[in-house]
């Protein structure tokens, strides 16, 4: 289920926002309306955290994460690291990384198993990457970016990609992640993916420009439309409409 | 590309993704969006102009382009796109690809144009669309036309050109010239007067540039003035009728001149007779018993304005008994002469009495006896010349022979058709005139003119000959006893252009 919102006016959310299967990071904003969208629909199933990184607000952008764990880059402040810890589900791993490319939700891309990553990221990060978030990583460009984490969006179930990829990056992409891919916009025919919507298995947030058109296709190569939280029951049996467009 | 080589490269198909807007399957581009889409979002022709109104004078068919030039076009033709082009504001913000005319009744006064435009919109895309612009033609006369209009007449400047003397001959030949260069292609008016043309002009300019001509085809002398006819005290505008009084030196060819001591004397000691053979804007004088010559221009001639002694409406006919050549043909100023002594009769005297005259002439190169010249006949003549009494003891001779007379052969012509022809200017006689101008005298000088231009080739140098389509060709043929009268070969006339159609490229070909 795809929704559509708005952190103070503007529509890339994903700048402001970190979403993975077990845990929601928020920027803190002027107005609780962003925090309180994403509560009203995950409140129940994971924690969300408000927080920043390094006393910014691009908190999207600057650390990567997923179930297992999330890496965060030396400008964060110890108190910051110390709140995330404490906020954080116990299985997370929060790791300081000291790498160059400070701006890590750019430079990687990841989901429970496989993760994308700026060519030029250093070999210990890799390391590291391989040890706290348990996946394989490949380096890749997408449609000759190299900023592999800012051009796609994936979860465990299928990726969204920068419009201009060809067909056979496309094929190589999905052979690597093991999962659907689609080369799609968001945001009204914005290329950057990964600023304009966040993604887990079975919910995603897109800017509030968002076509009707580009939600579908979302929800289609993400397999949204029958996802439900693992964890809740399905109580309504008899359900008319699923969701619509 | 050499050192890709050895790389293998991978061949790139482009996918395709859904547009963002309404669904449909596209290549993807800058905006992500398919043209359509795009088109329904940014409209590049905002902000430009759709209408605009523009004035036509119907009676020259010209368009205004402020705030003052009238600009000559047709419909749908090229220079009326670039005016039209020219009359939008605001076309500089996108970039102009085509630009084309569509169709609209001619009587509708609507032009319509449809224009190609490119603009840049969201981040590099760039976005091409046609669309219309609509002119409103409305009337309005030009300033020239409501002058005309509001009185034909009126003119802004006039010439008016004169020359003393009692032919007409120095305005045939004019008359062709200004033809032959298109010089009164600006005037709207031209009257004949006594003893001249006047030119009418609507322009000062158009004026001066005639005079101008004028100055370079004839020694003149000229004197302007104006005339105030309105005043507009807000904007100092003052409107002026300028007139150019314009007189034309007497001197003719073949005139025989006696000039003054002090001429005589400035020239190198030039004979005080002198002959005049060429009027151009230089007066070429030719002492025909030293066969020497020397130019005079307007500035000199007007300094000394001496008049003319005899003019060829005084020559007398001369048959040659006798030529015994004294030198042999020299080249003067273009033109051969040869010194010879000659003894000639009148042919009013030959047969009734025996005055035989002995002369010294010029033209040894052209005569033999039993020839007919004309000359002048000073033995006979009474001349009543200031300049000549200054001269005491200068024996006048009694003839001098000016040029060779085809009158017999002329006789057996008389009648027949030339075959070619003038084409003349579109004069107003003057009705006003007492009526000095005689049609017989009139009509015999310009057969006078004509002959002129047949014996003399350096003559129709300047001046365009028609070929006359009504001339039957055979019947020259067979007159071939004798000397050939001297006629104009065929090379030389220029056949009537005859363009059924296009009557107006007449004018715009000849210049």
């Amino acid at each position: 289920m795809a929704t559509r919102l708005q952190f103070e006016n503007s529509c890339e959310i994903g700048v402001f926002s970190k979403l993975t299967n077990a845990y929601c990071l928020v920027a803190i904003g002027g107005s609780e309306n962003f925090y309180s969208t994403f509560e009203s629909e995950l409140a129940d199933v994971i924690p969300v955290v408000k927080t920043s990184i390094g006393g910014s607000r691009i908190i999207g952008r600057l650390c990567a994460g997923n179930k297992k764990g999330l890496l965060v880059p030396h400008t964060i402040t110890d108190q910051e690291l110390q709140h995330l810890r404490n906020s954080l589900p116990d299985q997370v791993v929060v790791q300081r990384l000291d790498e160059r490319l400070s701006a890590l939700g750019n430079c990687i891309a990841c989901n429970d198993h496989v993760a994308l990553t700026h060519t030029d990221l250093d070999k210990e990060t890799e390391e590291m990457i391989t040890d706290v978030l348990g996946v394989e990583v490949f380096r890749q460009t997408i449609a000759g970016n190299l900023l592999v984490g800012s051009y796609c969006a994936f979860s465990n179930r299928g990726g969204l990609v920068h419009p201009h990829t060809s067909i056979e990056d496309l094929d190589e992409l999905s052979t690597l992640l093991q999962v659907p891919l689609v080369a799609g916009t968001v945001n009204r025919g914005s290329e950057v993916i990964a600023a304009g919507m966040i993604v887990n298995d079975w919910t995603a947030f897109c800017g509030s420009d968002t076509t009707a058109t580009e939600l579908s296709v979302i929800e289609s190569v993400f397999k949204l439309r029958e996802a439900q939280p693992t964890a809740i029951v399905d109580e309504m049996r008899k359900s008319l409409i699923d969701s619509y467009v | 590309m050499e050192e890709e080589a050895g790389m293998f490269r991978v061949h790139q198909t482009i996918g395709s993704v859904l547009c963002c807007k309404c669904g449909i399957p596209m290549a993807p581009n800058a905006a992500n969006m398919c043209v359509k889409c795009l088109r329904s979002e940014v409209d590049i022709t905002e902000g430009l102009q759709k209408h605009v109104i523009i004035l036509h004078c119907p009676e020259c068919d010209t368009y205004l382009q402020p705030p003052r030039t009238w600009i000559k076009a047709q419909l749908e033709s090229k220079e009326l796109l670039t005016f039209c082009v020219k009359r939008l504001k605001n076309l500089s913000k996108v970039k102009l690809v085509h630009a084309e005319f569509v169709w609209t009744e001619p009587h509708s006064k609507r032009i319509k144009v449809k224009l190609r435009v490119q603009k840049e919109v969201l981040n590099g895309a760039i976005l091409e669309q046609t669309y219309i612009v609509e002119y409103v033609q409305q009337d309005h006369m030009c300033d020239s036309c409501t002058r005309v209009q509001a009185n034909p007449d009126q003119w802004v400047a006039a010439i008016q050109l004169r020359q003393h003397v009692s032919h007409r001959r120095t305005f045939f030949y004019l008359e062709q010239l200004i033809l032959r260069h298109d010089a009164a292609a600006r005037a709207i008016k031209i009257k004949q007067m006594d003893q001249g043309i006047d030119f009418f002009f609507a322009n000062r300019s158009h004026a001066v540039k005639f005079l101008e001509f004028l100055g370079k085809v004839a020694p003149i002398k000229s004197r302007h003035d104006k005339q105030l006819v309105s005043h507009d005290p807000k904007s100092n505008n003052y409107n002026y009728k300028y007139t150019f009084s314009v007189e034309i030196c007497p001197i003719c060819r073949e005139d025989l001149i006696c000039l003054p001591p002090k001429v005589v004397v400035s020239l190198g000691n030039l004979g005080p007779l002198v002959l005049c053979t060429k009027v151009s804007n230089n007066i070429i004088l030719l002492d025909p018993s030293t066969l020497r010559h020397c130019f005079m221009d307007a500035d000199q001639y007007w300094r000394v304005s001496f008049k003319s002694l005899l003019s060829s409406r005084q020559l007398v006919e001369y048959i040659i008994l006798d030529v015994e050549a004294l030198s042999s043909e020299v080249n003067v100023g273009g033109s051969k002469y040869a010194l010879a002594d000659a003894q000639v009769a009148r042919v009013s005297d030959f047969g009734k009495n025996d005055k035989i005259f002995t002369i010294k002439t010029h033209l040894g190169h052209l005569l033999n006896p039993g020839d007919y010249a004309l000359g002048y006949d000073l033995y006979g003549a009474n001349s009543n010349d200031i300049e000549l009494d200054k001269y005491k003891g200068f024996s006048l001779p009694d003839v001098i022979l000016i040029r060779k007379s085809y009158e017999e052969k002329h006789q057996r012509k008389r009648g027949k058709p030339r075959h070619w022809k003038l084409k003349s200017l579109n004069m107003e006689v003057d009705s006003s005139t007492r009526g000095r101008i005689d049609e017989e005298k009139m009509y015999s000088e310009y057969e006078e003119f004509l002959k002129d231009l047949e014996e003399n080739p350096e003559m129709r140098f300047n001046i365009s000959l028609y070929r006359n389509k009504e001339y039957q060709h055979s019947e020259v043929a067979s007159m071939t006893d004798g000397e050939d009268v001297p006629s104009v070969p065929l090379e030389e006339l220029l056949a009537d252009l005859e363009l059924n159609d296009e009557d107006n490229d007449d004018e715009s070909m000849k210049g």
